[in-house]
């Protein structure tokens, strides 16, 4: 018998039994939906992640005191003040005259309040920072200059503000450069505007903020000589490993440390923190499809248990198949060919509402759900599978009945 | 006459728990083609396991039996599935038509199993078998949508589609009122004058009448074998009887 004929017979018995057969695959429906959308929304949510992360400059690198030893206090809490002020002028020099992996390094001190022109105000912080800030943070200065290297060594009060401290501060549309404002009642002199970055996809602004040499800040504000932190970024991103390595021993160096001692100071990279919260996403997307793929497989003994019932309600048939010629084969190829199409058709059916389901959760949370092609081929794979593997016991059950006594089953 | 059947010392016995039935001692008869044979015996005396054997449903445990020339008794599963296809039509008392199925594709079903027909071919054949028993305006009804008699004559045309050598019947008439039971005679003396090879399993003697040969069957043996010279003609019986209020 061939193929054409057993899928014509299956389709028939199907047909004759549609809301049997709908609800068998109902099973397979929310099980393969299910999978679907839960793999969309991690490939998603880890895609927004990613870019979020990315968007911050992908080579970025971030050096901060205090080591390890400290961090791990009881409670987290233990960090000591001198751990905090590891990092020095000299060690922000030596990076800047030594690296060859580097290709932009920055201090970073920062302090935030009241910043204040005429009668409006706005609470923003200031960031004390160098110029290759902006390369580092791929950022641009939109309307006047960045400030110089003279700036940073006279610690000269200017600043440059981001566009929505500008609206804050400007609200009937004067144009901010030249103008003066009061920070911690520290006049600065506004010398450029930030070109607009937007929200980032965790719903930071990242025009709120201002940039002053980070000499001011350290000096006129903070009267601090430690830095809080620096930032740097490599040549290329494929150097990070190398940038790492060298601003360790760079700063291990200066800072004396013996070959027993931990670091005072913690270098992180954007890299690192990207594969770090990949592989935490991809965990949780496994998670997910696994709890879905549990429906998948009830699903699968909706299948099995309707082809039992089937096989019972139709021994007379069967019985009647095989004295008009049917061999056991053919039997088991029609219980089997049906229990494959149920879990196909639930397969196809399932893939179209997982989609939509999985577009709809996007729309919502405000990420777009990603359907990779191997999590629809995956789903069907494992329909087929399921398919064949819960169809096989019941049409096995049935082509081994002997046709003289199902021929007379009652 | 060609032979259709060749029974020679047929014996069927069941091993039940520590006792052994012997359905058949030593059934031997050959039947030839163009011959309506009724098989009779009271409930007991292996008429079914004969009919079995006969259908190729079952194997005998001695002797021979040769269908159409071919030996059965050593085939396979298999191989007995394909002689079935296209030797042997079957008629069961309960007509086993598939449920919601058109009459046609019920009457097409032994062909699906062979792959020699084309799904057109397939049509043609289940037609023009439909037509001959009587339901060429009854093709796309469905089985659910028929009477009895119009039931079992789809069986009959199911029968009859792959051309088999013989067809088997089992109680075909069992389920019908009298007078339907006269059409399905009428229909089958009507197969047998074209020459079709006949053979009836029933415990109902006054089929016996109405046929060419009488096998007699009790306690797994034949006790009688005899040739009808006298067939009555089940038309002018139904003839006779009155008309149906409906």
């Amino acid at each position: 018998m061939n193929l054409t004929n057993l899928i014509r017979i299956a389709l028939k018995a199907l047909s004759n039994n549609k809301m049997r057969g709908f609800l068998t695959m109902l099973g397979i429906i929310i099980g393969v939906a299910s999978v679907i959308t839960m793999l969309a929304i991690g490939e998603g949510s880890k895609g927004s992640i990613q870019s979020s992360i990315s968007e911050m400059g992908s080579n970025l690198i971030m050096i901060q005191p205090g080591g390890d030893d400290e961090r791990r206090g009881p409670g987290g809490v233990s960090r000591s003040a001198a751990s905090m002020e590891t990092l020095k002028m000299a060690d922000y020099e030596s990076l800047l005259n030594e690296s060859k992996y580097l290709a932009a390094v920055t201090p970073s001190v920062n302090s935030s309040g009241q910043l204040i022109y005429g009668a409006n105000n706005t609470s923003s912080t200031v960031y004390g920072v160098s110029p290759d800030y902006l390369t580092i943070n791929s950022r641009a200065v939109d309307d006047g200059m960045m400030f110089s290297e003279q700036e940073i060594s006279s610690a000269a009060k200017v600043c440059i503000i981001g566009t929505t401290v500008a609206e804050k501060l400007f609200t009937n549309g004067e144009d901010p450069v030249g103008k003066v404002v009061r920070f911690n009642k520290i006049p600065f002199q506004i010398i450029g505007v930030l070109k607009s970055k937007g929200y980032n996809s965790m719903g930071m602004d990242q025009d709120d903020l201002v940039l002053a040499p980070f000499t001011t800040i350290q000096k006129r504000v903070l009267a601090i000589t430690h830095l809080q932190g620096m930032n740097a970024s490599a040549i290329d991103e494929s150097y990070t490993q190398q940038a790492i390595a060298e601003i360790t021993e760079i700063l291990r160096r200066n800072h004396k440390l013996k070959a027993s001692d931990s670091d005072d100071f913690e270098i992180m990279s954007m890299d690192e923190i990207l594969s770090t919260m990949d592989s935490v996403m991809s965990m949780l997307t496994l998670l997910l499809g696994s709890v879905a793929g549990i429906s998948l497989i009830v699903g699968g003994i909706g299948i099995m248990n309707i082809m039992y019932v089937s096989v019972t309600e139709r021994t007379k048939e069967i019985g009647l198949r095989m004295s008009i010629g049917a061999k056991g084969r053919d039997i088991l190829a029609q219980f089997l060919i049906e229990a494959i199409m149920i879990s196909i058709t639930g397969g196809i059916i399932g893939v179209i509402i997982g989609a939509i389901l999985a577009y709809l959760a996007g729309m919502l949370v405000g990420f777009s759900a990603t359907i990779q092609p191997w999590t629809v081929g995956l789903a069907f794979s494992v329909c087929t599978f399921t398919g064949v593997f819960f169809g096989w016991y019941p049409a096995k059950k049935a082509a081994q009945l002997d046709p003289i006594e199902a021929i007379r089953y009652e | 006459m060609k032979e259709i059947i060749r029974l020679e010392n047929i014996s069927r016995d069941f091993v039940m728990g520590e006792e052994t039935v012997h359905a058949l001692r030593n059934v031997s008869f050959t039947i030839h083609e163009g011959e309506f044979v009724t098989i009779m015996g009271t409930s007991g005396s292996g008429k079914s396991t004969l009919l079995n054997t006969l259908g190729c449903l079952d194997t005998p445990t001695g002797g021979e039996y040769y269908l159409d020339g071919v030996s059965v008794r050593t085939m396979g599963k298999n191989d007995r599935a394909t002689l079935r296809n296209q030797k042997i039509g079957f008629v069961f008392q309960s007509y086993n038509l598939l449920a919601k199925t058109t009459a046609v594709e019920n009457v097409e079903l032994p062909l699906m199993y062979n792959s020699a027909y084309s799904a057109s071919a397939r049509k043609q054949k289940a037609t023009k078998a439909l037509i001959e028993v009587g339901l060429g305006d009854r093709l796309n009804h469905k089985s659910n949508q028929m009477s009895g008699g119009q039931m079992q004559r789809v069986a009959i045309a199911r029968a009859l589609v792959n051309d088999p050598a013989m067809i088997l019947a089992d109680e075909a008439t069992g389920n019908l009122d009298t007078r339907t039971s006269y059409e399905i005679l009428v229909l089958f003396q009507r197969l047998h004058a074209e020459g079709r090879t006949i053979i009836f399993v029933t415990h109902n003697p006054e089929i016996a009448n109405y046929c060419s040969r009488n096998i007699l069957l009790r306690d797994g043996r034949v006790v009688s074998d005899t040739m009808n010279n006298n067939i009555k003609s089940a038309a002018e019986v139904l003839a006779a009887l009155p008309k149906n209020d409906d």
